[in-house]
């Protein structure tokens, strides 16, 4: 089953930060995590059940997404329970949600998913109150739920932004209803309990701000001038945006989040860290172009720019976009592009290297496949034989000179001695 | 220099530019563009060297062979300063010089094979020496090597420019440095055979014996002696000299000598271990070890006789056969019967590229033109006239 086995890589993956445990811990003394603490026994819960039944999908499948968010929480034992508590009774948080300058990919990743449960899930867990993709409505109707849904839940409802806000010439480059992209978030922003910044856009900027950034895009902390809660990808993972919005079902909270608003347990550790291909990068095996022999063996992509070195986000475990175990871009065979990261994502080209925060590997790595050399050439051949012929020729003349000069002397030597001895005789 | 008296040497005078020094001058010029292409972009711009062959000719036969051809002063100093042999000390000179340039050009060489050469200070830099490795013993050996032969030369510098006074010092501490002379070749002559032992497996159980170091210094003095014959012969012929028949012909026999006890060596080592067996496999190995063997047993064939040692030609034979066999046995080992996959990982490959073998020609044309220009303006050959009143 896919999910249980994402559920043992979220484990694996431990996120577990100090604020939460502290979260559970002081529930669990106050005594408002019920008393089951133990997921398997809320199988024979008739308000799970219920749920269950409501969302069309079995009682195990249920509980074992409550534990997936609760583990991508990294929240401890018996969290898991109180999700499946809270999502089976508590009231639904009203969520209006805004799409400015955005692909609406952050929407479809979140449809999309490739559990088929999720979507209904989601759609189940908060009280969807305004979405300009999904409603039926359209024109004065819409406008008027939203501002319906703002005026029942004020100081309740959680805002979700999906797009940058353009803030050039005064912001005229998005508008909806007639109102700019700045008017609209502030006015929706006033009086929400919660503010989400979906995806990339909203969070920094994103694609729309990057190089000459014409319409002046921006995040949406920016633009409010306070902080918010930045879920950045491209498009997220749905899990992280489902964790955040449980997270503040159950406990009424939301998650420690780091200094750029990111819930810490999605975005605290670098995509290289938990990387499936990590061992081929600290053994020194990188793939070098698409499609080569280190390639086709899944070595690691550092070489080919990926990003992951980089970017903090948890995509090896949960994976990208949710479209099930192995199918994130690294698993694929592409390198991480940084779309979480400003200044990364959309900024740096695919293909340049990462800036390594933490070790940087040697220049003088073997190759994927090592010349094994080549023989003899023509040429070098023709070389070695020419310089054997020259030493053989010049040593065979020197030596036939040497005897000739010898046979010389020793004929002038035995001349000599005739001589002497003729002289000898005639005396 | 020494107690004994005999002819003073002279310099052989002639002219310098003439077609042998040209043809050398141009191998030399072809030799530094090639090293300019390597030194900028590299081994892997003009070698054909590899993971599995990371040593190729000039590694083997730039150093290896250059040292060993070099033996000739080390081989003849030995005669006449430990065996008290007085008689061969006309040799020395000349033998030094070749010894001079084989030893100061192999340590040079060792530059070209380094792939970062920046760093190349390194191995005798105190805090990053390595005094367990066999490569830090050859390296200092050589370099202390090539110091201590300038030094043991440089009278003939001193006689040449008239330095009468540093010549008489430096005379009285020379006994010293002739010791060091003696004793460093023979560290490092044996340490470039223990490079063999070193590489264990990856080398022919043919040239691959825990007493290499000894065949490497057996061979590499009979090779020095082989090489004083073939360059007094090669001497006397292009300068038209008289050849010192009356002193190779003594040393002819103690190269034979010291062959014969190499020889045997090399034999009985090849039994005991039962690595004779390799020899008859019908492979590349064992063509190439017969034809070393050859080489080494030729000598006793061409000189064994005394009437034959008389004919210079014969000894000028034996002296190149002797090296002949030097050259085998130093690339067998090397590089002929190394095997880098052990026999498992098949494929690797080597043979030297046109520019490989151009910078090695180059090293050697350098010593031959060198030689040339010393002996004849420097006092090193004896002096014509004496050698005749002999």
């Amino acid at each position: 089953m896919p999910l249980a086995i994402e559920i043992a890589n979220i484990k694996n993956a431990k996120h577990s930060t100090e604020t939460e445990c502290r979260l559970v811990a002081d529930l669990r003394i106050k005594g408002k995590l019920m008393a089951n603490q133990d997921l398997i026994s809320l199988e024979t819960d008739h308000r799970v059940e219920e749920t269950a039944e409501r969302l069309g999908m079995s009682r195990r499948e249920f509980l074992q997404f409550c534990a997936a968010i609760a583990t991508s929480l990294g929240l401890p034992q018996g969290a898991d329970a109180a999700v499946a508590e809270a999502i089976a009774t508590k009231k639904r948080p009203s969520v209006i949600w805004l799409h400015f300058q955005e692909c609406t990919g952050c929407t479809e990743s979140m449809l999309r998913a490739e559990h088929p449960t999720l979507e209904k899930l989601i759609l189940d867990v908060i009280s969807l109150d305004y979405h300009e993709t999904l409603f039926a409505a359209a024109g004065h109707q819409v406008e008027a739920a939203r501002k319906t849904a703002m005026e029942e839940n004020k100081g309740k409802y959680i805002l979700v932004v999906e797009g940058a806000i353009p803030t050039k010439d005064g912001g005229i480059y998005c508008k909806i209803g007639g109102k700019t992209a700045i008017e609209l978030l502030k006015e929706c922003a006033a009086d929400a309990a919660a503010i989400i910044a979906i995806g990339s856009c909203s969070s920094w900027g994103g694609m729309p701000s990057t190089g000459i950034n014409p319409t002046g895009s921006s995040g949406v902390a920016s633009v409010l001038k306070r902080p918010v809660v930045t879920i950045p990808g491209c498009p997220p993972n749905p899990y992280n945006f489902m964790s955040t919005v449980v997270h503040f079902l159950t406990f009424g909270s939301l998650p420690a989040l780091d200094q750029l608003g990111r819930p810490k347990f999605a975005y605290s550790r670098l995509v290289h860290e938990n990387c499936e291909r990590r061992a081929h990068f600290d053994a020194g095996r990188f793939a070098m172009d698409f499609g080569d022999e280190g390639h086709r063996k899944g070595y690691c992509l550092y070489k080919l720019g990926c990003k992951g070195p980089e970017t903090y986000a948890n995509c090896p475990t949960v994976m990208f976009g949710d479209a099930g175990g192995g199918t994130w871009p690294v698993g694929c065979g592409h390198p991480c592009i940084g779309c979480t990261e400003q200044g990364v994502g959309f900024e740096k080209p695919i293909h340049a290297m990462a800036k390594m925060k933490n070790i940087e590997p040697s220049v003088f790595l073997p190759r994927i496949v090592e010349e094994k050399g080549v023989g003899s050439s023509l040429g070098s051949a023709a070389v070695l034989a020419a310089v054997a012929g020259a030493a053989a020729g010049a040593g065979a003349m020197v030596a036939k000179n040497l005897g000739l000069s010898h046979k010389a002397e020793e004929l002038e030597q035995a001349k000599n001695k005739g001589q002497k001895a003729n002289e000898t005789t005639e005396v | 220099m020494s107690v004994h008296s005999h002819a003073a040497p002279e310099p052989v005078g002639g002219k310098l530019f003439n077609t042998a020094t040209f043809i050398l001058g141009i191998l030399v010029a072809v030799m530094f563009a090639i090293l300019i292409v390597r030194f900028i972009f590299g081994l892997g711009a003009v070698t054909n060297l590899n993971d599995g062959y990371p040593w190729g000719i000039w590694v083997v036969v730039d150093v290896v062979i250059g040292s060993a051809f070099a033996c000739g002063g080390f081989s003849v100093a030995m005669l006449v300063y430990i065996f008290n042999k007085g008689q061969y000390h006309p040799l020395v000179r000349p033998a030094l010089l070749a010894s001079l340039f084989g030893y100061t050009l192999a340590g040079v060489g060792v530059l070209f094979d380094l792939g970062r050469w920046w760093n190349f200070w390194h191995i005798l830099w105190p805090t990053y020496a390595n005094p367990n490795s066999v490569m830090f013993e050859v390296a200092l050996c050589i370099s202390a090597y090539i110091i201590v032969m300038w030094i043991e030369f440089s009278p003939v510098f001193m006689e040449k420019w008239g330095m009468k006074v540093q010549k008489q010092k430096l005379e009285k501490v020379l006994f010293f440095f002739i010791a060091l002379g003696t004793l460093l070749p023979m560290m490092h002559q044996s340490s470039l055979g223990t490079l063999l032992v070193v590489m264990g497996p990856q080398v022919n159980p043919l040239w691959q014996t825990p007493i290499v170091p000894l065949l490497y210094l057996l061979s590499a003095i009979t090779i020095g002696y082989g090489i004083v014959l073939f360059e007094s012969c090669v001497t006397a012929a292009a300068y038209r000299r008289q050849i010192e028949m009356h002193l190779l012909q003594p040393m002819a026999k103690v190269m034979l000598g010291v062959l014969a006890v190499f020889v045997a060596l090399r034999a009985g080592d090849l039994i005991v271990r039962g690595a004779l067996g390799h020899a008859f496999a019908p492979s590349l190995e064992a063509f190439f070890f017969w034809l070393e063997i050859g080489c080494f047993l030729m000598p006793f064939l061409l000189i064994g006789s005394q009437g034959a040692r008389r004919n210079p030609a014969m000894l000028f034979l034996a002296g190149c056969s002797i090296m002949m066999g030097g050259i085998l046995m130093r690339i067998n080992g090397f590089l002929i019967g190394y095997d880098t996959g052990l026999g498992v990982d098949h494929g690797w490959n080597y043979f030297p590229s046109i520019a490989e073998m151009l910078v090695t020609i180059g090293m050697f044309a350098i010593e031959i033109l060198a030689y040339i220009i010393i002996t004849r303006r420097f006092p090193v050959l004896p002096r014509e006239e004496a050698q005749a009143a002999h």
